[in-house]
């Protein structure tokens, strides 16, 4: 079968494409990087792709909330096709700043209400223990995972890191309720080895239900606030000189890749 | 018509949260019940209702966000509401997405006169009189950029907070002056040098004159600017600083006597830009007593001429000294780029505004480097008073050192020194820019945050990653914080079929300036940051960095039109603006000529002479070729990037500037370069001598270790480590945080191609106390420590660089300069002894600020000579780095390097100093370095290193071996036992054995099973097995007798390590 591909939208202060589209060929995926602007002006034609990856970054600096201006972007000049493309069986992936993005366009949500309808968000973090200040935070989080998407499969309790200021998910009591009820929440902050180890608590951001991703229905459209592109390779981990001098006390190989490379490889066999 | 529209979150607001801690803090922590936050969107538009409806629902998030369109949206219950917002001109980057916002969702342009404007209301309950509210309202704005509005509850109910549009207005008309220097006497010249161009007369009543008068009594200067006529009394208003010295007023003077003509003013200003200590360098150019090449081509030039003459073929270097960063080469396919840069004096003024302008404008240094480079790798580097209220703040040189001696008279001394006062050396807790006191400096807790905060704005936004940085306190860095920051930036040695390093304007292309527009801001930066810093600084030196509007252009340049070939070359507009882009540019080809009513501007009636050297931020001037126009102008329009051709390079050996049609501007190429003179510079020296102190010697260690680790300049700045993105473009191998315990490291470790199994190590070094002894060893320790922090993670001597950034004082003064030259001499000195290449550096010479206490007394407070050194290297294999966490009980814990008794200007020193007498000690025996005895350490540790030999590897820097030591253990959350008995070097003592600041060591942990091998690969070498690694977390260590001297454990070490900023 040919290699699906994949298009990541940039421009406005997206900025982690280049890895982004690393993480996808490197998994065996035809990935492009298209200007938002080339792909309004059809410069870029989306029909010729699979799946749509919103990279993480600042689009417009975060300016009026994070994803917000972005969003609006999309929605005043390209809702009609992303739509469409969004309805058919393709994969469509937010990280970080993407995901926001995606939430702001009401393209991840409750099931009740229509497409394109903002029920969730990611708000300005919360102060936590490990961030009392609540600024903006870069650490690795221990992820449980739902096999309840393409882009999750086979994956249950990981460590990807996180890096943003706004990722505290929110929704009301009614949307929560059927986002969890319908088994849409992809992925939860839980205390795991990285928490256990460097002595932090799983919860970063104060994120309700400590959700760290969703997903649609069909589980193609999935968002997620940590960065499986940041945890492609061992030494992008936070402890993998520890490990390398476990495993070659063990006389165990030093392994290339970490846990973020899953994510990628199960895009690629989806369309297998 | 200006409407407000106002947006507040729904229910639980974390931002109101967080401002309420931080208020409370200030002092009103049982005062203030509740914070509540409204932001607010001026829109000043002609839209009608129903449009400004769908502006805020587009501005509003629905989920999470309540607004109201022309009508308060006001909380239940506050006492008092305060409105923060821009003074007219200053970036609003939120509102400028706006307009964006808005012009999209009408497909409109707004027109010239419509705009948006943000700001901020905090609403406050609680029992606050107007007086607290005026001092916490100063807290949350700075004066010199934002305006405030207070009201009380009662007056709000009367309609609201105003409605407010901060719109520039200018009144001048915009045309050039003619400026008389011809027929003017040596001292208007010296006043049109030293405070600018006369501008216009300023009226004032008879008292005002006389107050003045007596003010000025010993300043001629101002005294002359003073006038009465026809009864009627004047001050002559300047336009601010050119800092040009009489010797280069006269050499003017003689050119344009020549020219049979006065020159206009924006040719005046562009001299002043050109020629500024800023740009030109004077001090390290200019010859020095013995020295005719001066500084920079004798010692630092020369050590990097020597060693890639010595390497020959092995010479990495590819361009150094003469681009915007200094590059190496990284792979057959890449080079590396780096440059670090400092923005000291915007950030006394407005530390956020001032450091986010730093750390986007050095990247402009990545982006007009060779062809335009991409920026992979920030780094940082902070020098504050210590923020923490009522520490003692008399300077311990002052008052018990003898007067005669050298650190009494040049250290922070009274300025100028006042007749029966005693020379005591106090810095005093408040003090002000202006003689009326209206001018408060911030507080060093002010500064810090402020720093902090830009730099996580600006880089993380940006999408660099910014893992390396420290933070250094002294209290002398009260009036002037050091602010560096520096970038890294990766380029294919190959771009559209030409080498990316080299870059050429060729007569016939257009000028072209791309990125954001013009305005007033930064005005006469570069001529100020030439000067030292009194009240009159300019406030509007102050620029406020746009990191998106850059990252557009960065993208749009080094992702797309490098590779399409479409420009001849590319520089950044920083200090001078236009008038130093366009003018070194026009170098490469022999001369420009510009049309400045082209330049696109912020507002409209900016003069031209402002024009010309604004510093406003975010531009790039580059070189394209006429045919390539059509398509370059194409590409930066889809990316959202204005770029405007503002005229044409030639090779008529001159700068021509055009306004409305008018030649505004003739100079000379030779001239306006080359045209100063040189002035020679004579130096004096004379040695410190201080008292030794005579410190009684502690059996138990332990709490000087843990006060040791709780010290400002040894606890962990894990809260900024963690709020600067270190991760963005999945590059970092060793992190700013380093093993379970997240212990800051003093070396990183990022790979740039992530492909490729290289990657670059970059570490930094710098010990200014040592300055205070003497400026040779300083320097020498700082290049020391950055290569040793480097080789600790895995990087290797033969391919390894270093940058200077020197943070002076006083550089009009023999003794200081005098300290420069020794400081210079040993970067020449050990740069060669170690073969380490210097390949870019940046000075900034008039670090004092000048200032006034509470009572009226001037005051000079003077930074201590600093030197950083910043290293970057290439390792071969990035999954051979070391990280410094104890990684297995058991493990052998070694010592390499000597430990001798030189504790001068230590930690250790001050923190008995302070114990003891409440005043730092410096003592004489400051370290130095035996650069041959540590070349063989370094090299034998990177051979262990390469053959993966050592499990952990820590540099041992300031605070001395049991700090290294205690961060191994802290890292590894593992406990050690340590006997000093057999360690090497001739320290005649436990308690400095454990301090001693002594370079050339490191601390290393190894599998026992690679004994004997490592063991091996340092024969010859100083160093001992001091001890092993336990299985639990006792930290034990006896000393030479094998007594007992410290006993704690990893976490409690973790406890002092960690406290002193968790609060920050």
């Amino acid at each position: 079968m040919a290699k699906p591909s994949f298009l990541i939208p940039t421009g406005f202060g997206t900025n982690c494409d280049d890895e982004t589209e690393l993480a996808l060929k490197n998994s065996g995926i035809n990935a492009k990087k298209g200007h938002i602007n080339d792909i309004i002006e059809g410069y870029i034609n989306l029909n010729d792709f699979q799946g749509l990856f919103f990279p993480g970054g600042f689009s417009y600096g975060d300016d009026t909330g994070s994803g917000n201006a972005l969003a609006n972007k999309i929605r005043n000049n390209y809702w009609d096709e992303l739509l469409k493309f969004v309805e058919a069986d393709k994969l469509v992936m937010g990280v970080c700043n993407g995901f926001q993005v995606m939430v702001n366009l009401g393209l991840l949500k409750g099931v009740s209400g229509k497409l394109g309808e903002q029920q969730v968000a990611l708000d300005f973090n919360d102060p936590v223990e490990d961030n009392p200040n609540a600024r903006y935070f870069d650490r690795w989080v221990d992820l449980k995972f739902y096999n309840n998407s393409p882009w999750t499969k086979g994956i249950d309790v990981t460590q990807f890191p996180i890096a943003h200021g706004e990722g505290k998910f929110f929704a009301n009591a009614k949307v929560l309720q059927e986002i969890e009820d319908n088994n849409l929440v992809g992925a939860r902050y839980v205390e795991g080895v990285i928490c256990k180890d460097q002595n932090l608590q799983a919860d970063p951001n104060g994120s309700l239900n400590n959700i760290a991703c969703i997903t649609n229905p069909t589980g193609r459209l999935i968002g997620l606030m940590p960065h499986p592109e940041r945890a492609l390779w061992f030494t992008q981990l936070p402890n993998w000189t520890l490990l390398k001098e476990e495993y070659k006390r063990k006389g165990e190989p030093v392994p290339k890749y970490g846990p973020g490379k899953k994510i990628f490889d199960n895009a690629r066999e989806y369309f297998e | 018509m200006a409407q407000r529209i106002e947006i507040k979150a729904k229910l639980s607001d974390s931002r109101a949260k967080v401002r309420k801690k931080k208020l409370q803090s200030l002092g009103f922590a049982d005062k203030i019940n509740d914070v509540q936050l409204v932001d607010v969107y001026t829109v000043d538009s002609v839209l009608d209702a129903s449009q400004l409806e769908k502006v805020a629902s587009m501005l509003v998030n629905p989920v999470t966000q309540d607004y109201k369109v022309a009508q308060p949206l006001t909380p239940e219950k506050f006492d008092w509401a305060i409105e923060v917002g821009f003074l007219p001109g200053v970036t609003d980057n939120v509102a400028n997405t706006t307009k964006e916002g808005i012009e999209d969702l009408f497909k409109t342009k707004l027109n010239p006169a419509e705009g948006a404007y943000t700001s901020q209301v905090t609403f406050l309950s609680g029992d606050l009189t107007k007086s607290d509210v005026e001092e916490i309202a100063g807290n949350l704005a700075n004066k010199v950029i934002e305006r405030v509005y207070i009201k009380s509850y009662d007056d709000f109910l009367k309609g609201g907070m105003d409605v407010v549009v901060p719109k520039v207005k200018i009144d001048q008309l915009p045309k050039a002056d003619i400026v008389d220097i011809l027929n003017v006497d040596d001292s208007e010249l010296k006043r049109i040098g030293k405070m600018g161009v006369f501008d216009h007369d300023r009226e004032l009543n008879v008292n005002e004159y006389l107050q003045l008068r007596k003010l000025y009594q010993n300043d001629e200067l101002k005294l002359g600017d003073l006038l009465k006529k026809d009864d009627k009394y004047f001050q002559k208003v300047r336009r601010g600083p050119l800092a040009l010295d009489l010797t280069y007023m006269k050499t003017i003077q003689d050119y344009f006597k020549e020219q049979n003509r006065n020159p206009s003013d924006i040719e005046l200003e562009s001299i002043a830009q050109t020629w500024s200590e800023h740009c030109k360098h004077t001090i390290f150019a200019d010859p020095i007593d013995e020295f005719e090449d001066g500084l920079f081509n004798t010692f630092i030039k020369g050590a990097t001429d020597t060693i890639r003459r010595k390497k020959g073929d092995k010479d990495f270097c590819v361009s150094v000294f003469k681009d915007n960063s200094g590059g190496i080469v990284f792979d057959e396919r890449y080079l590396i780029g780096d440059k670090v840069e400092t923005h000291n004096a915007p950030s006394a003024l407005d530390p956020y505004g001032g450091s986010i302008t730093g750390i986007v404008g050095v990247d402009r240094d990545a982006m007009g480097f060779g062809l335009g480079a991409k920026p992979f790798n920030h780094r940082f580097g902070y020098c504050f008073a210590d923020p923490r209220p009522k520490q003692k703040i008399i300077d311990p040189s002052g008052t018990f050192a003898d007067p005669k001696r050298r650190d009494a008279r040049i250290i922070d001394r009274v300025w100028p020194t006042q007749k029966g006062k005693d020379p005591a050396q106090i810095i005093p807790d408040v003090f002000f820019k202006d003689e009326a006191l209206t001018q408060k400096m911030l507080s060093p807790r002010q500064i810090m945050d402020g720093v902090i905060d830009g730099v996580n704005f600006g880089g993380n936004c940006s999408g660099i990653p910014t893992p390396q940085g420290f933070m250094f306190f002294d209290k002398r860095y009260k009036g002037k914080p050091l602010v560096y920051v520096g970038v890294q930036s990766l380029i294919p040695r190959e771009s559209a079929g030409r080498p990316s390093h080299e870059k050429q304007a060729q007569p016939g292309d257009y000028i072209v300036m791309a990125g954001g527009r013009v305005g007033e801001d930064g005005v006469h930066g570069a001529t100020f940051s030439s000067e030292a810093m009194d009240s009159g600084s300019p406030v509007t030196a102050v620029q406020i960095g746009d990191p998106i509007t850059q990252k557009k252009l960065s993208d749009a340049i080094v992702k797309e039109a490098r590779d399409l070939g479409l420009y001849t070359s590319i520089t950044d507009n920083g200090a001078g603006g236009l008038s130093c882009s366009v003018a070194e540019m026009a170098k490469e080809c022999g001369g420009c000529h510009v049309e400045l009513d082209k330049v696109p501007l912020k507002y409209p009636g900016l003069t031209p002479w402002k024009t010309w050297i604004s510093e406003s931020q975010e531009r790039m001037t580059l070189s394209v070729p006429k045919e390539k126009w059509n398509q370059f102008s194409d590409l930066m329009k889809r990316r959202g990037v204005e770029a405007t051709v503002i005229g044409e390079f030639n090779d008529s050996n001159k700068c021509i500037v055009e306004y409305a049609k008018t030649t505004i501007m003739d100079i000379d190429m030779n001239f306006l370069h080359d045209g100063l003179p040189a002035r020679p510079i004579t130096t004096t020296y004379t040695p410190a001598v201080y008292d030794e102190p005579d410190i009684p010697l502690l059996e138990d260690l332990t709490n000087s270790l843990h006060s040791m680790l709780s010290r400002p300049n040894m606890a962990s700045f894990e809260f900024i480590s963690q709020q600067y993105d270190h991760e963005v473009q999945g590059g970092s191998v060793i992190k700013p945080l380093q093993g379970k315990g997240r212990v800051n490291g003093n070396a990183t470790v990022t790979k740039p191609v992530l492909d490729s199994e290289k990657a670059v190590v970059s570490s930094q070094g710098i010990n200014p106390s040592y300055s205070d002894i003497d400026t040779y060893h300083m320097a020498a320790c700082a290049i020391d420590t950055a290569i040793r922090n480097a080789v600790s993670v895995g990087a290797n001597l033969d391919h390894l660089a270093l940058l200077d950034n020197f943070c002076w004082c006083s550089s009009d003064e023999p003794e200081r300069l005098g300290q420069l030259k020794r400081a210079v001499q040993a970067c020449y000195d050990y740069a060669t002894a170690y073969g380490t290449p210097f390949i870019s550096g940046k000075d900034s010479m008039f670090n004092d600020f000048k200032g006034y206490d509470e009572n009226g007394t001037p005051i000079k407070i003077s930074v201590p000579p600093t030197l950083l050194v910043s290293s970057v290297g290439v390792m071969q294999d990035a999954k051979k780095a070391v990280s410094l966490d104890a990684k297995f009980a058991d493990d052998l814990v070694y010592i390499l390097g000597e430990t001798n008794d030189e504790l001068g200007a230590s930690e250790y020193l001050a923190m008995k100093g302070e114990e003891l007498r409440n005043e730092k000690y410096i003592g004489n025996a400051v370290p130095k370095v035996d650069p041959k005895k540590n070349n063989k350490v370094y090299r034998a540790l990177s051979k262990a290193v390469d053959e993966e030999f050592v499990a952990s590897a820590q540099s041992v820097e300031r605070g001395g071996l049991a700090v290294a030591l205690a961060k191994t253990s802290m890292g590894g959350k593992l406990g050690m036992d340590i006997y000093l008995e057999n360690i090497p070097g001739s320290s005649s003592r436990d308690d400095f054995s454990v301090f001693s600041e002594s370079q050339g060591r490191l601390v290393v942990t190894i599998n026992p099973d690679y004994k004997e091998e490592f063991e091996n690969i340092m024969k010859g070498n100083a160093f001992a097995q001091i001890g092993v690694v336990r299985a639990d977390n006792k930290f034990i260590v006896h000393g030479e007798e094998g007594k007992e001297i410290i006993n704690t454990n990893a976490d409690n070490l973790l406890n002092s390590y960690k406290t002193t900023f968790e609060d920050f």
